[in-house]
């Protein structure tokens, strides 16, 4: 049996008073890649952005139910959001690294921690550079402007950043959508790599990447309510060949989404 | 004539007046310029940059007025910049959607259109007599800056509105707090657009004359201002003064004394599109 | 693989409970917080600020001078030895300048705002709209220099019985001057109709004037009269230049050639005098500036309503 490291016990999101997403509950293996799939609106980047309370910043979001991580309640009224967003970081679908330089991308989360020395931080922008296999492509030009990288490398820089706070969990949404089909590869490449080190949920709506990539599958479906729902969860393989619900069945057959 | 060409002939004669409009008033403003232009270019000179103001107007010059703007416009951004900056702040990051949000939000809207020289009777009493400021600089610093606050905040509040979103939730994801997210990501990305509009509150604060006629501002100062606490003049009020003397040649002085004005004007605003090209290249999109 | 030697498994969970450390980030947070909310709400304590000294001084002001007097009274002289105190000579000052001023810039500064918005290329609007807005740059010191000292003796010339300071010159000068605070938020809210409505007349076969005068205009009205608004309180607020051109003559007058005296004319003319300060002379600035505070602020007021109106249409 895997070793769970997040789990949603009767999860739902309501923004305005309006349910987005309802009852879900499932469990996040922990070194494994799971993805999370459903047609567009049924509520995944909602659901994903629970687990790092980003919905906090959203005035007229409200959550119940339970989100552990490690086995603690991340929305318990004693915990601090701030430790919680460094231990499990997130990668945006638009690449969004700062404004500045390569090396200040990387060093901001450090830095903002309060390491200051010099020699520590170029060793975590070496360490997470290569981690996230952009370091070859940009050692000779940490100090030049971020923006100047081409698409592909912004997303690999962001994963560099998100590194760079020592996460055990890492959530991506859609990392690959707003990249050409070589640049995909080479995410999904890295991802599996990974893998070996952290826990890692994605978000994606190309199944196919799903199959190719994942461990575990989550298959959500909004209702005629428009409120999301966790359809169905299980190993990747399972999910793909022999999906026990007629949706999930209908959606990878391409029925509909 | 048919029906169709004479409504197009209308079309025509009305587009051709609405034009004349559009440039009417630019070419009421430069016969104005060709007009103080033609009566005060003669009168600049090193002298008249350097004199006191005089009875005798071939020996009356901007000297004191010139220093005592010098002097109110820094101390006015001294206080007006942070303290805008830091409203707008709390306005576009951190303040809820709530009444009281919108309370200040309408305060701010309808201070912008209280007239100056209300503001300068505030002045009077606020700072002049209950705080017994006197005449001094600093009372005239304190009113101008509470004069251009609705201006900076506005034109601070756009700044950081342009800031994308995506920005800030990069670094909130990166377990940031609000103010940290603000002070390295936000702050300077909104930078060159909040010094374009501190440098435009302040090239409007130059030109007031009302509310530091109203506080106290004298029209005859023959002395070198040294501290904040000094009596002072400012250019505007010099102008205003010669202006209202029946001599031509305080009329020419006037005239110099306005070429001066605007000079200050014109590379202060051009100083601002100057640093808006420079530094948005740093942080383009 | 160089990665911190920290067991995966064993990760204690007490560290995200805030301990010392959260707490003095959220302490320092909240301290950043009410610093700035302060900042914002320097604002509010401006307005307070106004009413409280408008009133405070007008307050004895009223004890010894009736409301009825004040409003009634047609005559205003509290600096002669024959005191009358009735402010209609000051309104009417201001009345008349600014009803010159509106005059002038209301047909120009609709015409500019159609051109720019319906007939303008936009080349040709990103040149000539910054330019109008320089108009608004301008000093208004500057623009009295021009009143009294090219202004009227060009108009003395057509208008031989002008006296030398008159609420025309000063009230066309001021004219000049809002322009560009009319043109600009017409067209604003000229640009703002949909491009369907304009789409749909042209479509039934009228010309560019047509669909200007017939559709786009009456679309964009609020908006519009909201800028008249705005610049008649402006009009009204406006003080260096009726104080250098219109005179310092309360007059109870509508013709434009004479002099007159506005309110914000009244209140300089006091200012650099040596009144002393806790008279009812000095004070009667105060309850003048009442009087002009209370009258831009429901003419703003009305703006931003009528504003905030339109901007809901097209939502």
């Amino acid at each position: 049996m895997e070793e769970i490291v997040l789990e949603t016990q009767n999860l739902t999101v309501y923004y305005d008073g309006r349910p987005a997403i309802e009852g879900i509950s499932m469990k996040i293996p922990r070194r494994r890649i799971t993805a999370i799939i459903g047609p567009s609106g049924c509520g995944k980047s909602t659901l994903l952005r629970c687990f790092n309370r980003m919905n906090d910043l959203i005035p007229s979001a409200r959550v119940t139910g339970r989100v552990l991580f490690e086995g603690l309640d991340l929305y318990s009224s004693d915990v601090d959001v701030v430790e919680v967003r460094r231990r499990i970081g997130m990668v945006f679908q638009k690449p969004n690294p700062f404004p500045k330089s390569i090396y200040e991308n990387v060093a901001f989360g450090p830095r903002i921690q309060g390491i200051r020395d010099r020699r520590k931080l170029d060793e975590i922008v070496e360490r997470c550079l290569r981690a996230a296999a952009l370091w070859d492509e940009v050692k000779d030009k940490l100090h030049q402007n971020a923006l100047t990288l081409s698409g592909g490398q912004q997303q690999r820089l962001c994963i560099a950043r998100a590194l760079a706070t020592e996460p055990e969990v890492l959530l991506m949404d859609e990392p690959a959508s707003a990249l050409d089909p070589i640049a995909t590869m080479k995410i999904e490449d890295l991802m599996r790599e990974l893998a070996r080190e952290y826990t890692i949920v994605i978000v994606t709506h190309n199944m196919q990447q799903a199959a190719r990539v994942s461990d575990y599958t989550a298959f959500m479906l909004a209702g005629e309510d428009r409120v999301g729902r966790l359809i169905e969860f299980g190993p990747t393989q399972q999910i793909f060949t022999r999906p026990r619900d007629r949706r999930t069945e209908d959606y990878i057959t391409g029925r509909f989404g | 004539m048919g029906h169709r060409q004479r409504r197009e002939m209308l079309g025509k004669l009305f587009e051709g007046i609405a034009l004349a409009a559009t440039v009417f008033g630019l070419l009421v403003l430069a016969f104005l310029l060709l007009d103080v232009a033609r009566r005060g270019l003669g009168v600049l000179s090193w002298s008249f940059l350097t004199s006191y103001p005089s009875r005798f107007p071939e020996r009356a010059g901007i000297r004191s007025a010139l220093l005592g703007t010098i002097w109110v416009m820094a101390l006015t951004a001294l206080f007006a910049v942070p303290l805008g900056v830091a409203a707008a702040i709390y306005l576009e990051e951190y303040a809820p959607r709530n009444r009281l949000t919108r309370l200040i939000e309408l305060n701010i809207n309808n201070l912008a259109g209280v007239p100056s020289i209300i503001y300068g009777l505030l002045g009077l009493e606020l700072f002049v007599r209950a705080m017994r400021l006197e005449r001094s600089i600093l009372a005239g610093a304190l009113t101008l800056s509470l004069l251009i606050l609705p201006i900076l905040i506005t034109a601070s509040r756009e700044a950081l509105r342009a800031v994308p979103m995506s920005l800030r939730e990069a670094a909130f994801a990166l377990g940031a707090t609000r103010w940290q997210v603000i002070r390295h990501q936000v702050l300077p990305v909104a930078f060159p657009g909040i010094l374009t509009g501190m440098i435009l509150a302040l090239s409007r604060a130059i030109g007031e004359t009302a509310p530091l006629i109203t506080i106290g501002a004298l029209t005859f100062i023959a002395f070198d201002p040294k501290s904040p606490f000094d009596k002072f003049t400012v250019l505007p009020i010099q102008i205003f003064n010669w202006v209202s003397r029946p001599q031509a040649g305080f009329h020419a002085r006037a005239a110099g004394a306005i070429l001066v004005l605007l000079a200050v004007l014109l590379s202060m605003n051009g100083l601002a599109i100057y640093l808006r090209y420079r530094l948005q290249r740093r942080y383009q999109w | 693989m160089g990665l911190s030697a920290r067991s995966a498994v064993e990760i204690s969970t007490a560290r995200l409970q805030r301990g010392m450390a959260a707490r003095w980030r959220e302490w320092g947070e909240l301290a950043v917080q009410a610093l700035l909310f302060f900042a914002a709400m320097v604002s509010v304590f401006t307005t307070i600020g106004i009413v409280a000294v408008l009133l405070v001084e007008a307050l004895p002001f009223f004890q010894q001078v009736s409301l009825k007097d004040f409003l009634l009274d047609p005559q205003w002289t509290p600096l002669f030895a024959q005191k009358h105190f009735g402010i209609m000579p000051l309104v009417a000052g201001t009345f008349l300048t600014s009803a010159v001023a509106l005059a002038l810039a209301m047909p120009v500064g609709m015409l500019s705002a159609i051109y720019l918005s319906e007939y303008a290329s936009p080349r040709v609007r990103a040149v000539l709209k910054p330019a109008l807005e320089i108009l608004a740059g301008i000093p208004t010191v500057v623009y009295g220099y021009f009143a009294l000292l090219t202004v009227t003796p060009l108009l003395k010339q057509i208008i031989p019985d002008l006296e030398t300071f008159n609420a025309l010159s000063a009230g066309l000068t001021m004219g000049v001057m809002i322009i560009p605070l009319i043109s600009s938020l017409s067209e604003d809210a000229l640009y703002a109709v949909p491009s369907s409505l304009r789409e749909a007349a042209y479509a039934l076969g009228a010309t560019r004037l047509e669909v200007a005068v017939r559709v786009v205009i009456p679309a964009a009205l609020s908006g519009i009269v909201a800028s008249f608004i705005l610049a008649a309180s402006r009009a009204v607020g406006e003080t260096m230049i009726v104080a250098i051109a219109a005179g310092q003559r309360p007059t109870l007058t509508l013709d434009p050639r004479r002099a007159i005296e506005t309110m914000t004319a009244y209140i300089v003319q006091v200012s650099l005098g040596d009144t002393p300060h806790s008279t009812l002379e000095f004070r009667t600035i105060f309850a003048v500036g009442l009087v002009l505070f209370l009258i831009t602020l429901v003419l703003n007021l009305i703006a931003i309503r009528i504003i905030e109106r339109y901007r809901e249409v097209y939502r």
